[in-house]
């Protein structure tokens, strides 16, 4: 697995809000075909990661390199699904619209999108299983289809790295499963960093965990104990316990 | 009404009027749909009041009050666009500051204009009779512009207002496109000035598009709507107001008022019949 090309160099990085550490020390280097699961308490810095990996945010200390490149420079290679929790329920937008805004930078700048943009657009919408939704109002969706067409929105681009905030937040089991074997299908094409912010059912789904408060440890899935959990929660035992018994 | 209509058929000032109402709905249809889907009521009620200082000083100048009202509306626009985008924290003192000083300058102005000072009222509370034709050209040429740029632009401003951050991510320049679609609303704020003044604009900007927004599903939709809606409103705010000689422009917002307010008791009801949430 290691003589697989980085996608990810994440080399000694700090990151700070406000004068306040969110990240500190971090090092991690995620390579092709990885599908790496981040998890951590609320807060821990999980959703800063991702957005110094999308350039976003630039690190107080250290560098970020994706795809050999500094972030920002290969963002047409990545594919990003935010928590869909924040977006505004009542804006009166259709699935397909959603999905286009995957296709903007490639799109002319005036006018309508062309008809490859819209072919891109309805392929990426059967690869997430949306199709069927394509003239409904996004707002009026479930959860779980909400996440899927924000999947469909993040592979119009046809990312190699495809990066998800929380996919699973407020969605039943049997949607969460779904929703992870398609994630499995993805992973034949594309590097998979997803953030949650319990383990659930993401262990028997990822190759590698990484446990993010502040400091981020990375393990091999097999290797997770207690031990290793403990350290990154550093918070209540119950908590533990619970995660032990997964 | 057989009077309104005849003075309509006779009468230079009331087909300005009515052509102004119309040409005002498509405007407000158009960006008002924008300031209710992101919710920038605030900023455009900052914009609007601004413009009243640009109004004043082109009045004490002896220029157009309307060129004065562009200018100021345009500046009002991209200094609250930048502030929201770069300080957020600052954004409604920013505008507060605005809103007032804006309309401090224009009252000291127009006070110490010589002469007979009657336009104060009509700025803040429009006079749609009283408009000229030359001016009736000026907002066409306006209304043109903001139709044009937003038949342009639509994919933009739709993945601005609706997800800001994925649209950075695309490469697309979040902030010139965001400052544009507050120029163009900061344009819609001059020539819905005209229909029913300062103080009532935000009325007109919101009330069609909110009321639009309870029966469509796309932002095209709700742009067309909400033009018709607009185009109703002036039209029968103008027949109701001629004959009992009531001031148009607020006629015009308690009609709209009015239709906002039963279309939002008929939808809570049939929501509540239907016992489900659409």
């Amino acid at each position: 697995m290691s003589q697989e090309k980085p996608v990810v160099e994440i080399d000694h990085v700090d990151f700070a809000y406000d004068g306040s550490l969110a990240l500190e020390d971090i090092n991690l280097t995620i390579r092709e075909g990885d599908f790496l699961g981040v998890i951590g308490p609320n807060g821990s810095g999980k959703t800063t990661l991702l957005r110094l990996i999308l350039g976003l945010f630039h690190p107080l200390r250290g560098g970020v390199r994706v795809f050999g490149q500094p972030p920002g420079h290969a963002r047409d290679l990545i594919g990003y699904v935010p928590q869909h929790a924040h977006m505004d329920e009542a804006f009166p937008i259709s699935v397909m619209d959603v999905v286009l805004i995957g296709r903007l930078g490639k799109a002319p700048m005036l006018g309508r999108y062309r008809k490859s943009d819209r072919q891109a657009a309805e392929e990426a919408m059967q690869e997430a299983q949306v199709f069927d939704l394509r003239n409904r109002r996004f707002g009026a969706l479930s959860g779980g289809q909400k996440q899927r067409v924000l999947m469909a929105r993040a592979l119009v681009g046809k990312p190699k790295l495809l990066l998800l905030d929380e996919p699973t937040a407020s969605i039943d089991g049997r949607v969460e499963q779904d929703i992870y074997e398609l994630l499995k299908t993805l992973n034949q094409e594309a590097t998979i960093v997803l953030v949650s912010h319990d383990l659930g059912f993401i262990s028997t789904y990822v190759n590698r965990v990484a446990c993010v408060n502040r400091r981020l440890v990375c393990n091999p899935t097999d290797h997770i104990t207690g031990d290793v959990i403990e350290a990154c929660y550093s918070g209540p035992v119950h908590m533990i316990k619970h995660k032990c018994e997964l | 009404m057989i009077e309104f209509f005849d003075v309509l058929k006779n009468q230079a000032f009331m087909q300005n009027a009515v052509i102004i109402g119309l040409l005002a709905s498509v405007a407000c249809g158009v960006m008002g749909t924008y300031v209710v889907v992101r919710r920038l009521v605030f900023i455009s009620g900052g914009i609007s009041h601004t413009v009243l200082g640009g109004m004043g000083i082109a009045y004490y100048y002896g220029g157009n009050p309307i060129h004065g009202a562009v200018v100021t509306a345009l500046v009002a626009a991209i200094v609250i666009g930048f502030v929201s985008l770069r300080y957020h924290e600052y954004e409604d003192t920013i505008i507060g500051a605005l809103w007032a000083v804006g309309m401090a300058v224009g009252i000291l102005f127009i006070y110490k204009t010589p002469g007979y000072n009657v336009d104060l009222m009509s700025y803040l509370f429009g006079n749609i009779l009283m408009v000229e034709r030359q001016n009736v050209y000026l907002l066409i040429y306006l209304d043109a512009l903001i139709i044009l740029l937003v038949v342009l632009f639509y994919k933009r401003f739709l993945a601005v207002c609706f997800d800001e951050e994925y649209t950075e991510l695309q490469g697309i320049g979040v902030v010139s496109t965001y400052l544009l679609l507050l120029c163009l609303i900061a344009l819609t704020v001059v020539i819905l000035i005209q229909v029913v003044g300062i103080i009532l604009v935000i009325a007109l900007l919101t009330l069609p598009a909110a009321t639009a927004r309870y029966y469509t599903h796309t932002l095209g939709q709700m742009m067309i709507l909400a033009s018709i809606l607009g185009a109703l409103f002036t039209t029968s705010g103008l027949v109701v107001s001629y004959e009992p000689n009531l001031p148009a422009g607020a006629t015009i917002i308690v009609i709209a008022g009015l239709a906002y307010l039963l279309t939002t008791i008929l939808k809570g009801l049939a929501m509540r019949f239907s016992g489900r949430r659409h």
